[in-house]
């Protein structure tokens, strides 16, 4: 096994390095792909200095950054807060299932990146706009994944408790709630994707702040190096935030793995 | 356990109270003034908006021929993914040396939301055909190639040892123990890609596009048409649900003609 480990990390440190002669190579040396096309090295070296120095699009990268990982946290939150609940009632009540389901059904297929027009419509090009869509792109995943954890759960679980005389509250606190929460978490990470994606996307349509705005300039001024740092940027914001998720998860489950071992 | 499943009568009836009260409420607020009806027209304006646009021209076209201009850039991306996506998935399911270098290069790049490379899309190839084809290859390549790796990777170790000894050749190997064992995966795979490349389309439009439904939203959105915004919403909700609706019942006859269910 340790060899296996050890040779996947060899030829994948290996790769990572030919793609930097690679990128090297056909850009500073041979000049085959030109900086119009896609920056050399030191043309990105450049444009990050830039961007962190004087700024670039208004500010610096890191409140660009900041400015974009806030919106995202903040619909995010509401999505969860809001999308959870919702699910887990729908998962438990059949009533409640059968009367918001056609609804459900209605608005899903319309995907979230629809409703950014429709958003600026109603409040702007500022953070508002932006926080409701990615509210209704995060919201999605969160109900439906509540909504299959609870019907999975194990009825003799529910039965025993039931029979036990649980009181409603300590029922949802201590049986459905964890028992559900390995889906739960499921939904939450597709959820946080299709939040930084909707975001990147609202951000392009219209903006004044954020990375998505960064790229909507570097875009007009056809400005390579500037393109590639924002995607870069948008690259480590959605792999932090997805550890961070990762790390969450592993602490909030802690006693689902144990149980498993 | 949970409260028992209801009848049909009851499903029906609460389902036709939450609908209506839905779009009740959605009247109520336009209707009354709460939100003005420029920013919120009740559920009739959209619709007769709707059946305007399929024969009055917007910004430059009919709804039907925006869609059918989406259509067409939509197929190409999703078929390119599925024509890279799906053999590269396979031949790294196969060679090892394969997937330990591409796999680095995908994680690297999976963190990358689609629509992203809108910049560079439309500085590479421009924004009328080439560039949205390229957001969404983006959105539907990576379900595409995961899922044939999947497939391929997780077949029976037995079939790939029966047909290594009786010297089976890599090529047929490939096309004719991997490739038909991962099929279910595949589908699976393509039917995800063509609802994340549906998306990828509208995010391109609404950026850099000079025609398709995204495109006549967001100069709806300029002039403040928002029924005609709504209409789009709906449209691109109703062939999105026809393209999923397909590809079910295409996974279905395939897995009915393959004897997967009885």
């Amino acid at each position: 096994m340790a060899s296996v480990a050890s040779r996947r990390t060899l030829i994948g440190g290996m790769t990572v390095i030919g793609l930097v002669v690679l990128w090297f190579g056909l850009t500073t040396f041979t000049g085959l792909v030109t900086g119009a096309r896609f920056p050399s090295p030191a043309e990105f070296w450049l444009s990050l200095k830039q961007i962190n120095g004087r700024g670039y699009a208004g500010s610096t990268l890191a409140s660009h950054a900041f400015h974009s990982l806030k919106l995202v946290l903040m619909g995010f939150t509401v999505a969860v807060l809001t999308g959870v609940p919702l699910g887990l009632w729908m998962g438990w009540n059949r009533r409640v299932e059968a009367f918001i389901n056609p609804v459900f059904l209605i608005i899903r297929p319309i995907p979230p990146l629809a409703w950014i027009p429709l958003a600026i419509l109603w409040l702007g090009l500022g953070d508002a706009a932006k926080i409701l869509v990615i509210w209704f792109s995060a919201f999605v995943p969160s109900v439906i994944n509540a909504f299959t954890g609870v019907r999975n759960i194990d009825k003799p679980i529910l039965e025993a408790a039931r029979m036990l005389g649980t009181p409603r509250l300590r029922m949802v606190r201590e049986v459905i709630l964890p028992a559900s929460l390995p889906m739960i978490f499921t939904g939450l990470r597709l959820s946080l994707q299709a939040s930084w994606t909707t975001l990147v996307a609202a951000e392009l349509v219209g903006a004044l702040v954020g990375v998505g705005f960064v790229l909507n300039m570097a875009q007009q001024d056809i400005y390579p190096g500037m393109i590639l740092v924002g995607m870069v940027t948008v690259g480590i914001l959605g792999w932090v935030t997805t550890l961070l998720l990762a790390r969450v998860e592993r602490r909030a489950l802690a006693w689902n793995v144990a149980a498993r071992d | 356990m949970t409260s028992p499943p209801l009848g049909f009568r009851e499903t029906v009836l609460l389902g036709l109270a939450g609908l209506v009260s839905f779009i009740g409420l959605w009247s109520f607020l336009s209707v009354s003034g709460i939100v003005p009806a420029q920013f919120l027209p009740g559920p009739l304006d959209v619709a007769s908006r709707f059946v305007h646009l399929l024969t009055a021209p917007f910004a430059g076209a009919t709804l039907p021929a925006h869609l059918a201009s989406s259509f067409q850039r939509y197929a190409y991306g999703v078929l390119l993914a599925a024509a890279i996506g799906v053999p590269l998935g396979l031949l790294m399911g196969f060679f090892r040396l394969l997937d330990d270098i591409v796999t680095p290069i995908f994680d690297g790049l999976r963190f990358i939301a689609p629509i992203a490379w809108v910049p560079f899309a439309a500085l590479w190839f421009g924004t009328g055909v080439g560039g949205p084809i390229m957001i969404i290859f983006a959105g539907a390549f990576p379900p595409c190639l995961i899922n044939a790796y999947r497939g391929a990777r997780f077949v029976e170790p037995r079939l790939i040892e029966a047909a290594r000894m009786l010297g089976t050749p890599s090529s047929r190997m490939i096309l004719e123990v991997l490739l038909p064992a991962a099929v279910p995966s595949i589908i699976a795979g393509l039917r995800v890609s063509a609802g994340l490349g549906w998306q990828s389309l509208v995010g391109a439009e609404l950026i850099v596009a000079a025609a398709g439904v995204g495109f006549m939203m967001v100069q709806a959105q300029g002039s403040v048409q928002t029924p005609t915004v709504m209409a789009g919403m709906i449209a691109i909700g109703l062939v999105g649900m026809l393209i999923d609706v397909l590809l079910r019942q295409g996974e279905g006859w395939l897995r009915r003609r393959r004897g997967l269910d009885s």
